[in-house]
């Protein structure tokens, strides 16, 4: 882990309700989401968020709805005041800001892509994605000019001109990428982005997503409610409940080790042969096998399954580059292919 | 004797009702029973409702309905120098305004008005129809010598329209921002909506002379400024909360979100309410000729004072092809606005 991450959330609390520091202290004391609503008539939003957003990484939160995701990712950039806690952005106390800072924060440091979308109906797709840098006072042909860059980058070259209304729902939220790449900020919020969309351009967003992400190294926050999506992309995986973070960390760890029944019925569904790699599977190296080949530490699982014809009498040798790093023995892939499988295999 | 003299004896203030011999002004039942030399109550109830007057009768220590309205006039006329110290300078511009319009719109002839016109509808409709129905009326008034009074029936409506936008739409932004303003406001809105229209006219003709043109001018604006409050203030609420949240987002400020967002989205229902306005000071316009506003409502006013049928009804369908004018070409103009909106 790298020494500083670039967001941190502390002991984050938040409670819907107009006398919310009060009843803080029944929630710290234990009081459960369902008896706050009957006794208090308050809702309890987020609990003891504690989680670190290492720089250029992608952290997926995933939850239901009602988990408290989407109010989680919006106290980043305080469009919901929590009712306590510690936010940190590059060691800054965004809590400690004052309204003109909170601007400053948000139009430097901070873009967002939203679940749906949320253009300017009046506007054409360039002014569209020129907005972040028209809001900072930037000269307009240069905001033009980054727009133009940032549209051709997503794939809407030639669609400059036309209105928000004109265009499908996947090329609306390319438009709401573009803008949030135009904002050219470290930090990317993404809401739900790609949750209004049909499952082959999900698909498509996924691809692009990860695309941009290998060039420009972003801090991304995304929030889903998609398993499949949040393994492909995450790089640390959180997960809510209820409001309450009930597992992070690798997401591979989380597939293998789930700590938690909720997490074992979510993760239970989940294709595992395609999202689980042989870095998460392999054993030690040990001189006494045969190998019948090599294969690399980020192969999937299937993949090997299908180079090795479905064979399990077999070992490979796991490289990492050209180095050996470990071993794999076939019986271990099958074993973790079923899900609530021991922890012996793992590593987290 | 009568019916609740019972009463105030049982209540023992007989000493109390004795003390004020009735000064009110006698009704006219008082008066014709006083010259028939015969008792009003004789043909009274039997048993009255306990009204102010019932209870005069009994005791004259209670005041008579007419001592209420008669203090309700006193009153005003104790507070008008003093209101009319205040409005008089504050309204003045309203007058230069509408006499200046009225001047200007009679002053320019006929051949330069009617295109100049006819360019305005042009540029605010774009559409081929709304503009050739607009030439076509105004000739057709100016055909039957009704083109003066519908010039100054349109020089008034010009100016309230205008300064019902220029005061509503601000009032309009502040109420969307402010929901302890809103609900302050609401109901003045509603007054100003629910009462007759010849009753703005009443504490008006108490305030200002007659003579005055803003007279007329005030009670049409008090009239026609509700629509364009309301519809601004609804429509800037009306905003989807995902583009605000956006424009949060990206760190606007209040300033250009109202200017970049806010306003521009809440367009389409501006518009109709300044189109509601138009409509609202056009029916206001017919009524204020009754305290000396010109125009066609003067010769409407003619038709039914002096019984001349067919000088109001010619006069009558010059306002509706007015009101149709105006509201068609409002109308094309706001529909142009919703399209650039949709973007198609």
């Amino acid at each position: 882990m790298t020494a500083q991450p670039k967001v941190r959330l502390r002991n984050l609390y938040k409670i819907f309700g107009p006398i919310d520091k009060t009843v803080l202290e029944h929630v710290k004391a234990g009081m459960s989401k369902d008896d706050l609503l009957a006794q208090h008539n308050h809702v309890l939003g987020l609990q003891d968020i504690n989680v670190d957003m290492q720089a250029g990484e992608i952290t997926v939160v995933m939850g239901l709805s009602g988990s408290g995701k989407s109010t989680l990712i919006r106290h980043l950039n305080r469009l919901i005041e929590p009712t306590a806690g510690e936010i940190l952005v590059d060691g800054e106390d965004v809590m400690a800001l004052s309204k003109d800072g909170l601007r400053g924060i948000r139009q430097n440091k901070m873009s967002m892509v939203f679940q749906k979308f949320a253009l300017l109906p009046h506007r054409t797709v360039q002014q569209n994605t020129a907005m972040p840098l028209l809001v900072r006072g930037e000269d307009p042909a240069a905001c033009e000019a980054e727009a133009v860059k940032w549209l051709e980058r997503v794939g809407l070259a030639g669609y400059e001109n036309h209105y928000p209304a004109q265009l499908s729902g996947g090329m609306q939220q390319r438009v709401g990428i573009a803008r949030a790449l135009t904002a050219n900020t470290d930090i990317m919020l993404m809401d739900e982005a790609f949750s209004a969309l049909d499952p082959l351009i999900r698909t498509d967003m996924q691809d692009l997503l990860l695309e941009l992400q290998k060039e420009l190294h972003k801090t991304i926050i995304f929030i889903t409610h998609d398993l499949d999506e949040a393994l492909k992309l995450a790089d640390h995986l959180v997960i809510l409940k209820d409001g309450a973070v009930v597992q992070q960390g690798e997401p591979q760890g989380i597939l293998l080790n789930p700590n938690d029944p909720y997490i074992e019925d979510f993760v239970s569904d989940i294709n595992r042969a395609r999202v689980l790699r042989v870095k998460s599977v392999m054993g030690p190296l040990d001189d006494t096998t045969q190998y019948a080949g090599d294969v690399d530490v980020g192969d999937s699982l299937e993949k090997l399954i299908s180079i090795s014809g479905g064979e399990t009498g077999q070992a490979y040798r796991v490289l990492d580059g050209e180095t050996p790093v470990g071993q794999l023995d076939m019986r271990d892939l099958v074993k973790a292919l079923v899900p609530r499988v021991s922890s012996s295999k793992a590593e987290d | 004797m009568a019916f609740y003299d019972g009463v105030f004896k049982t209540l023992g203030l007989e000493d109390w009702c004795g003390e004020a011999a009735s000064n009110a002004p006698l009704s006219m039942a008082d008066l014709l029973a006083k010259a028939g030399g015969e008792k009003a109550e004789a043909a009274g109830p039997i048993f009255p409702f306990p009204s102010l007057d019932h209870l005069n009768k009994s005791c004259d220590s209670v005041i008579q309905t007419r001592d209420l309205t008669k203090g309700i006039e006193d009153g005003f006329l104790a507070a008008k120098p003093a209101l009319k110290s205040v409005l008089d300078p504050l309204t003045q511009p309203l007058s230069w305004m509408l006499d200046g319009a009225l001047y200007l719109f009679n002053v320019v002839p006929w051949f330069i008005m009617i295109p100049l016109l006819v360019a305005i509808s042009w540029y605010a409709s774009r559409s081929k129809g709304v503009t050739i129905f607009v030439a076509f009326s105004i000739c057709l008034l100016a055909f039957i010598d009704h083109y003066d009074v519908a010039m100054q029936t349109l020089s008034i409506i010009f100016v309230c329209t205008g300064i019902s936008v220029l005061l509503g739409v601000p009032i309009g932004i502040a109420m969307s921002r402010s929901d302890s303003l809103q609900r302050a406001t609401v109901p003045v809105l509603d007054l100003l909506q629910t009462l007759p229209t010849f009753v703005y006219l009443i504490p008006l003709i108490f305030l200002f002379s007659v003579t005055e043109s803003k007279l007329y001018g005030i009670a049409i604006i008090l009239y026609a400024i509700v629509p364009v409050i309301r519809l601004t203030d609804l429509g800037i609420r009306l905003v989807d909360r995902d583009v605000i949240e956006a424009a949060n987002a990206f760190g606007m400020s209040s300033r250009q979100k109202l200017i970049g967002v806010q306003l521009p989205l809440a367009l389409p229902n501006i518009m109709a309410g300044i189109n509601q306005t138009i409509m609202m000071s056009l029916a206001m316009v017919v009524i204020a000729s009754l305290v000396s506003a010109p125009g066609l409502g003067v010769n409407v006013l003619r038709g039914i004072r002096n019984l001349e049928l067919g000088v109001g009804i010619v006069a009558g369908v010059g306002i509706v092809l007015l009101a149709v004018i105006l509201d068609r070409v409002s109308k094309a103009a706001l529909s142009r606005v919703d399209m650039t909106r949709v973007g198609h």
